[in-house]
């Protein structure tokens, strides 16, 4: 049973049929997949889906599936964590931390909306998928492809971290390095998408793909015990999941599954790629294109597509955003870490420093309920973190005692 | 000589299916103007008003994102490569 009516889009109200495309051909802004909510409130219940597997499909309703999905099986379904430890740290009573770096396959959020892209171009029967990447999609087209029997095409910039290039080679995808940064990668796969009949999902399967972030959002409803939370905090590279969040939310408020949902949203970027955050200080959504300079490169997009969608929606729920130096990345990260015991990308690094001072600054309420969105694993970016070297000893209790009791330099 | 023009899909039927135009150097203003009386409708469907593209499409020259250059006063030299690309998701 499908509750899709079709495609439409999100501008201009213009409709389109099921299919392959990437934008609007009037006037060239995204396409939101149409759902039938009356049919959907019909059959949807909080006690339904709670009496399912955890994982993404639990809401498979609201995702543009037409056939019972073949991969991506595992996905969603990561764990929301009270985070007390770190709440102390800034200041705040009711903190979660929202973790999708232990996703699955490839331990970043990037494996909702690959599950949605990948069985759609299985639906779609096209023949191989690629994608333009800054590394964390890259692995999960890659690993989903793999398991679907599909070929993959993916690019990424030549200067991206060693670990995410070895985490995408390893499925057998055809790994392409561009010399150029993120944006110069995606205009080429845009134009790439116009002669190859294949599913890039970034692009022609874009309206698909995005659904899959709102699992995000329902997940966080459900695990606060369907409730929405007062404010959440998310990275923005593009600008696609904090809209996706937001739409999540409203549609199980639409459902029925939620009272009213008057979460605030908050974006976080990094100082040297800033584009989204510029715009929302100067009080606008006109988006600037910047030349990304930051160690988050999985956010290290200065030309986001989603990002006048994403300001306008910060504005409406009387959110904000703020950015991160790679100084305060690096100690994110670790603040992170050693407060809930979580290891995040460079990317979970801007989020935890943003979130730092969204609370300083007083936009986010010592008692507001809120949500960090942790999108990667830190183990996909080593270098954004300069730590000591370990102390090494001869195999001797001695020396482990002179260490113990704090006089390591000696040993 | 000329620059090449590469036309998404989506203005194809205003190019009569042309995937590739070619136009006399200028500005981008006076190529997108020159397009414009070949193609009618051109213009209108990829800029706001005579000084504003739309949202969700960008120009490239060379490469290059006109924002980055001159925006639509960009110069644009015999020989270069001209691409309208729709702004895409990413990450």
């Amino acid at each position: 049973m499908t509750f899709i009516n079709g495609l439409k889009c999100r501008e201009c109200g213009r409709e389109y049929s099921k299919r392959a495309i990437a934008g609007c051909e009037e006037c060239f802004a995204p396409l939101e997949v149409d759902y039938d909510y009356d049919a959907i409130s019909r059959v949807l219940s909080r006690e339904v889906i709670s009496a399912r597997p955890n994982n993404l499909w639990r809401y498979r309703e609201l995702l543009p599936l037409e056939r019972e999905p073949a991969v991506g099986l595992a996905s969603g379904g990561t764990p929301l964590i009270r985070a007390e430890r770190l709440g102390r740290v800034l200041g705040i009573r009711d903190l979660y931390i929202k973790n999708d770096s232990v996703n699955s396959p490839t331990l970043s959020f990037k494996d909702r909306v690959t599950a949605v892209a990948i069985n759609k171009a299985l639906e779609f029967g096209l023949e191989a998928v690629g994608c333009a990447s800054t590394g964390n999609l890259a692995n999960s087209v890659a690993a989903s492809a793999a398991s679907a029997g599909l070929p993959a095409y993916i690019l990424i910039p030549h200067n991206l971290e060693l670990n995410k290039i070895i985490a995408t080679s390893i499925y057998g995808a055809q790994v392409i390095t561009v010399r150029g940064n993120y944006d110069d990668v995606n205009r080429l796969c845009a134009e790439l998408a116009e002669r190859y009949p294949w599913g890039f999902v970034n692009v022609n399967l874009r309206p698909f793909y995005g659904e899959g972030s709102k699992t995000f959002g329902y997940e966080i409803a459900e695990q606060l015990g369907w409730r929405a939370p007062a404010a959440i905090v998310v990275p923005m590279a593009g600008g696609s999941l904090i809209t996706k969040i937001h739409k999540g939310l409203k549609e199980l408020e639409r459902l029925g599954l939620l009272e009213e949902v008057g979460t605030r949203l908050f974006g976080a970027q990094a100082e040297g790629c800033n584009p989204i955050t510029s715009a929302v200080k100067r009080g606008s959504t006109e988006i600037k294109p910047v030349k990304p300079a930051t160690i988050a490169k999985s956010l290290a997009i200065g030309n986001p597509a989603d990002g006048y969608h994403a300001a306008r929606l910060i504005a409406q729920t009387r959110g904000w955003a703020d950015d991160a130096s790679d100084e305060e990345v690096a100690a994110g990260i670790q603040l992170l870490a050693e407060t809930e015991g979580i290891f995040a990308e460079s990317a979970g690094g801007v989020t935890i420093a943003v979130t730092k001072k969204l609370i300083e600054q007083g936009r986010i309420n010592t008692d507001d309920l809120t949500v960090i969105a942790i999108t990667g694993n830190g183990l996909k970016t080593p270098d954004a973190v300069k730590l000591p070297k370990p102390i090494c000893i001869e195999p001797k209790i001695d020396h482990f005692d002179r260490v113990a009791s704090g006089l390591a330099a000696t040993v | 000589m000329s620059i090449k023009l590469t036309i998404p899909t989506a203005l194809r039927k205003i190019t009569r299916d042309a995937d590739v135009v070619e136009a006399e150097p200028g500005t981008v203003r006076e190529i997108i103007a020159s397009l414009d009386e070949s193609f009618h409708g051109f213009g209108s469907r990829i800029c706001e008003d005579e000084d504003k593209l739309r949202r969700f499409i960008n120009i490239y020259v060379d490469g290059e994102d006109i924002r980055f250059l001159d925006n639509l006063s960009t110069r644009v030299r015999d020989g270069a490569e001209l691409a309208i690309v729709l702004a895409i998701a990413g990450g």
